[in-house]
């Protein structure tokens, strides 16, 4: 046992935390004011359930030892998870710091999805699907990539910090979302402006302070590890947030805030998977062209195709999640990490192949699962709101309240 | 007392106050329900009125709104929120533009709305000082 690891992921699981408020605020700045509250409410509902959910048996079905599909309930209301270390995982802090940091990722991966059906999902839906949602994907998926027995793991593929476990698999149910529940009523002519930019400037600052925690913290340990993930975080979030500005500055003349946000956010993301294998240069190299991806898949194919993923979740977290998974396959090095894999660029491409192996496993199965969830859903509660609710806004009828008044 | 023209548009004699005095001039003034906006916009658009004027404002009338409540405390029949549109239209405009407004905000249910019709005295574009009637559009 080692004091500095468990000070230190006990601090990154606090970091980890506050990314779903930052979600909130980064998603919650830039929908119309009459869903606001409807999506803060969204991402703290979340923070609740998912607690509950995690340690009575979200951490068991994803992180006991099992072969097949999932871990199985063994675990079940932390049975054995106890302070003593599990040394599969991390031999040196306690295994419920461990379980309490996993905790974290549990809760603001399904919070991503929420993006893509803002504006317009039933509440009483939304609660089900992410429910749903997180014990029949999230689960699973974490115990093939992470969990001991997981045979993505055991293949070899790479993922430090959740490029598939967290982002592709939220982005690509995101993308499935978007197109089961439809466009948001009249907005084919005017893309309505998001309420409250700050906002967004607020929540993007929240998530790239809780990111140092998302991967310097999966090192698990206060170790040189963990400073290579926290300085390529922030390497790759810099470059990321220039090269969005810049394509912005080449291609409709002006730099925005929103520009900048955004390429920061797609730069954590792709160094998400990357974090603890790589070192600095190529963390540039993966923030400049992720930005470049995500551009191209809200900017120019999202108008194209005609799907209404309102916040870009799929746009940024599935197309940032891919690229970086793919990224790890080319520039992971041993000299980074012993623990990990030489990439193709170190004269490995078969690392390439596994990493391309996890990404369609994820693309797959969160895609079709998340599709069959969310018709259940439908089929019994309803997902998507009436048009008047929808006009009217979700603040109002769906949870009686509204963000701001008009005379004091 | 010799014709005075304020920057304005204030007249205070009686010479006839356009350039084309045969055209009256109307100002709508149209209270509706804010998720009705959208709707409106379109028909207006589609007949053809497209300069208009919109403000949010609260409002008193016999519907009852949404209740809302925070931490128990129960809100309703307080100034309910509501969409002012003002259009000013020469007078073969005033129909289409009520039709429009009436198609794309009723419901039916109290609390629909109003709207009013006033006679304008003037209208004068900044941009080109023009006059009238032919300043509206």
């Amino acid at each position: 046992m080692n004091t500095g690891d468990t000070a230190w992921v006990l601090i990154s699981s606090a970091l980890v935390m506050l990314m779903t408020p930052g979600l909130a605020f980064f998603y919650g700045g830039m929908v119309r004011k009459k869903n606001v509250l409807s999506i803060l409410m969204q991402c703290f509902i979340v923070l609740c359930l998912l607690s509950i959910q995690w340690v009575l048996y979200g951490y068991s079905i994803s992180f006991a030892p099992g072969e097949g599909f999932w871990g199985g309930f063994k675990w079940f209301g932390l049975a054995g998870v106890g302070l003593e270390p599990y040394t599969d995982y991390a031999a040196t802090i306690p295994h419920q710091a461990f379980m309490i940091f996993q905790a974290m990722f549990a809760i603001i991966t399904p919070a991503l999805i929420l993006g893509a059906f803002a504006e317009r999902m039933k509440f009483s839906a939304f609660i089900v699907f992410i429910l749903l949602w997180a014990t029949f994907v999230y689960g699973p998926v974490c115990h093939w990539v992470w969990g001991v027995g997981g045979w993505l793991r055991n293949l070899g593929a790479l993922d430090f910090a959740g490029g598939t476990v967290v982002h592709i698999n939220a982005g690509i149910a995101a993308l499935a979302t978007a197109l089961f529940i439809g466009k948001r009523k009249n907005i084919e002519k005017n893309i309505p402006a998001p309420h409250n930019m700050p906002f967004v400037v607020l929540g993007t600052a929240l998530l790239w302070f809780g990111w140092f925690g998302f991967n310097a913290g999966s090192a698990l340990a206060a170790n040189g590890l963990a400073v290579n993930a926290f300085v390529v975080t922030n390497t790759a979030a810099a470059a990321a947030g220039l090269s969005w500005a810049l394509i912005e500055w080449l291609h409709n003349g002006k730099p925005t805030i929103f520009g900048v946000c955004s390429g920061a956010v797609a730069g954590l993301v792709a160094i998400t998977p990357a974090a603890g294998f790589v070192s600095v240069i190529p963390a540039i190299i993966i923030g400049i062209l992720v930005s470049v991806f995500c551009f191209l898949a809200v900017s120019i194919i999202k108008p194209k195709m005609g799907y209404d993923d309102a916040l870009d979740a799929f746009g940024v977290h599935c197309v940032g999640g891919m690229w970086g998974a793919l990224a790890t396959g080319l520039f992971a090095s041993k000299a980074v990490n012993p623990a990990g894999a030489d990439g193709l660029f170190f004269a490995n491409p078969k690392q390439f192949l596994v990493q391309l192996t996890a990404v369609a496993v994820t693309l797959i199965y969160s895609l079709v699962v998340s599709m069959i969830i969310y018709k259940l859903v439908d089929i019994f509660i309803g997902v998507r709101v009436g048009e008047k609710e929808e006009a009217m806004g979700l603040d109002l009828t769906q949870h009686h309240e509204r963000a701001y008044t008009v005379l004091e | 007392m010799t014709s005075r023209c304020s920057v304005y548009g204030i007249r205070e004699n009686r010479e006839p106050i356009t350039e084309n005095p045969e055209v009256f001039m109307k100002l709508i003034i149209a209270i509706i329900q804010p998720h009705k906006l959208e709707e409106v916009k379109q028909e207006l658009y589609k007949a053809e009125v497209n300069l208009i004027t919109v403000t949010e404002v609260l409002g008193h009338g016999r519907q009852k709104g949404v209740t809302e409540i925070y931490r128990g405390a129960k809100e309703t029949g307080n100034l309910l929120r509501k969409i002012r549109l003002e259009i000013a239209v020469n007078e073969n405009f005033v129909e289409p533009t009520i039709k429009a407004i009436v198609k794309g905000a009723k419901t039916g249910e109290t609390g629909d709305g109003k709207i009013f019709v006033l006679d304008l005295k003037e209208c004068i574009r900044i941009r080109t000082e023009e006059h009238g009637g032919i300043a509206i559009g």
